[in-house]
């Protein structure tokens, strides 16, 4: 009974973020405000895993074929695959569930301790709509962080197979065009904008719902991440079964 | 000017307000004052509708505030101004920008308008030359200043503090305490304030309502205070020594 009581809740919170919209001169701002804070400020480390990690799937994969009658460019296809189908919008998703979504829950969290929720509702805002809502619209970007781990990825793993002495450059271009379906790309890129809103309201929810004080709050951050990620592969699964199957 | 009847409040099936009611009266300062869980707070809370309450009406100038729709609570809430116990400065924007939140929210004010409008209040609580300072960066009497900036700054029917004297030292209580009388009378709002301080209970109570275990257990204002016999009041007033000889100079003197 909780778990339903905290679902319901839970999609109560997503229709009231639309209700009753905040002017639109303060929701731009608040909208840039939370592109720079949830997208862009993200690059960086999606930039550096994305590189490193695309780099290591190359490598396992190269150190994994030893049978001579399996073309080398394999490697450039697996990683292609494997970036793009789970690694780029999953993984990626499950980092940004630990950096974003602690972020939004602690953020919003904070507000509720230190009583700034209750002063947005007593001045007759809604609280939801400017606190959730910017978030959701500013990931509704997340796709482009996504293919930027896409590129990042196949170029990481570029740079392993060349520099590693795996395959040759000519070898692995090929093993990236190679079998190419562009419905991939639709398919990680649908994962992408369910997986942005999962990260927008999750940890809101967490936070905006949270009672208590500082410890609370990093509570309320462990639980946002444990079930935005849960949630994330669960969706991932059905997503996969219904897209591709 | 705000009345309140026959309010109850629950939580999980305690009754935290057992049927209270009365009335706050524009232009006056109105204290609630009871000991810690007398039902304060939530008392306050559900007078700013951040509690439904499960029975009982609350009525801002004759507006009943439960038959009132979305829109129009929207609007009357406009009309309120709350200094919370820790100011509730929203910490990513400036002092000035915090001053000047409600009146992008609600008006369609000019930059140049607002700004001028906000300049004005922080000279009002006497504050100059904060505005670009970070509300972590203003100290306890200054943050709840800042508060009281931004609760008035869109000229509101009703005022309410909660604990607007906690943590500050006597001298920054007490100007605070003339700050918001004098301002009370300057705009003629309804103010009410939940309070702990004794001093601002004899200095600012033009009306004072003593809660105890969720009941009106008393009524009066700075001067009748004074005279009660209700035991529970002189208890809870009177309980340290500077109050007891307060209390018996002024006797004295009457006599």
């Amino acid at each position: 009974m909780t778990y339903l009581h905290y679902i319901g809740t839970y999609f109560l919170m997503i229709v009231e973020m639309f209700r009753k919209p905040t002017k639109w001169s303060v929701m731009k701002q608040l909208i840039l405000k939370d592109i720079d804070d949830l997208i862009i400020g993200s690059l960086g480390i999606v930039a550096f895993i994305s590189f490193f990690v695309g780099g290591v799937v190359t490598i396992q994969t190269a150190l994994n074929i030893s049978n001579p009658l399996i073309p080398k460019y394999l490697v450039g296809f697996a990683t292609r695959q494997s970036v793009i189908l789970e690694f780029a919008p999953t993984f990626i998703s499950i980092i940004m569930a630990g950096k974003v979504g602690s972020f939004i829950t602690s953020s919003i969290g904070t507000m509720r301790v230190t009583e700034q929720i209750d002063a947005l509702e007593v001045m007759g805002i809604n609280s939801l709509n400017y606190l959730v809502f910017p978030k959701f619209v500013s990931l509704m970007l997340y796709p482009f962080v996504i293919s930027i781990a896409m590129f990042l990825g196949i170029l990481g793993g570029m740079a392993a197979c060349v520099y590693g002495g795996f395959s040759s450059l000519e070898d692995y271009i090929i093993g990236i065009q190679t079998d190419f379906i562009p419905f991939h790309i639709i398919y990680a890129f649908i994962k992408t904008v369910v997986f942005a809103f999962v990260l927008a309201t999750i940890p809101s929810y967490h936070g905006y719902y949270m009672k208590g004080g500082a410890l609370e709050v990093g509570k309320a951050s462990t639980t946002a991440f444990v079930w935005t990620a849960v949630v994330i592969i669960l969706l991932n699964y059905f997503l996969t079964d219904m897209l591709l199957s | 000017m705000i009345e309140v009847k026959n309010l109850h409040k629950s939580f999980s099936g305690v009754e935290v307000l057992k049927g209270i009611s009365t009335s706050f009266e524009k232009g006056k300062t109105n204290l609630i004052i009871g000991q810690s869980g007398s039902g304060k707070t939530v008392f306050i809370k559900c007078l700013l509708g951040l509690f439904n309450y499960e029975e009982g009406s609350i009525s801002y100038d004759g507006k009943i505030f439960s038959k009132l729709t979305e829109d129009q609570k929207r609007n009357l809430r406009s009309e309120i101004g709350m200094v919370f116990q820790g100011g509730a400065l929203f910490d990513s924007m400036t002092i000035a920008e915090n001053v000047m939140f409600p009146l992008k929210m609600f008006t369609k004010q000019s930059k140049s308008e607002m700004e001028d409008r906000v300049d004005f209040v922080l000279k009002r609580v006497n504050l100059v030359d904060a505005h670009n300072k970070m509300p972590s960066e203003a100290s306890g009497g200054m943050q709840k200043r800042v508060a009281i900036a931004r609760a008035i700054v869109n000229n509101p029917k009703y005022l309410f503090c909660d604990e607007p004297n906690s943590g500050l030292d006597p001298k920054t209580s007490i100007i605070i305490d003339n700050l918001i009388q004098e301002i009370t009378v300057e705009y003629n709002i309804t103010t009410v304030i939940n309070s702990h301080d004794m001093n601002s209970v004899m200095e600012i109570g033009e009306k004072i309502v003593f809660l105890k275990d969720g009941l009106k257990e008393w009524e009066g204002s700075k001067d009748t205070i004074f005279k009660t016999d209700n035991t529970a009041v002189t208890n809870f007033v009177y309980s340290s020594e500077l109050m007891k000889k307060v209390r018996q100079m002024y006797i004295e003197e009457k006599q």
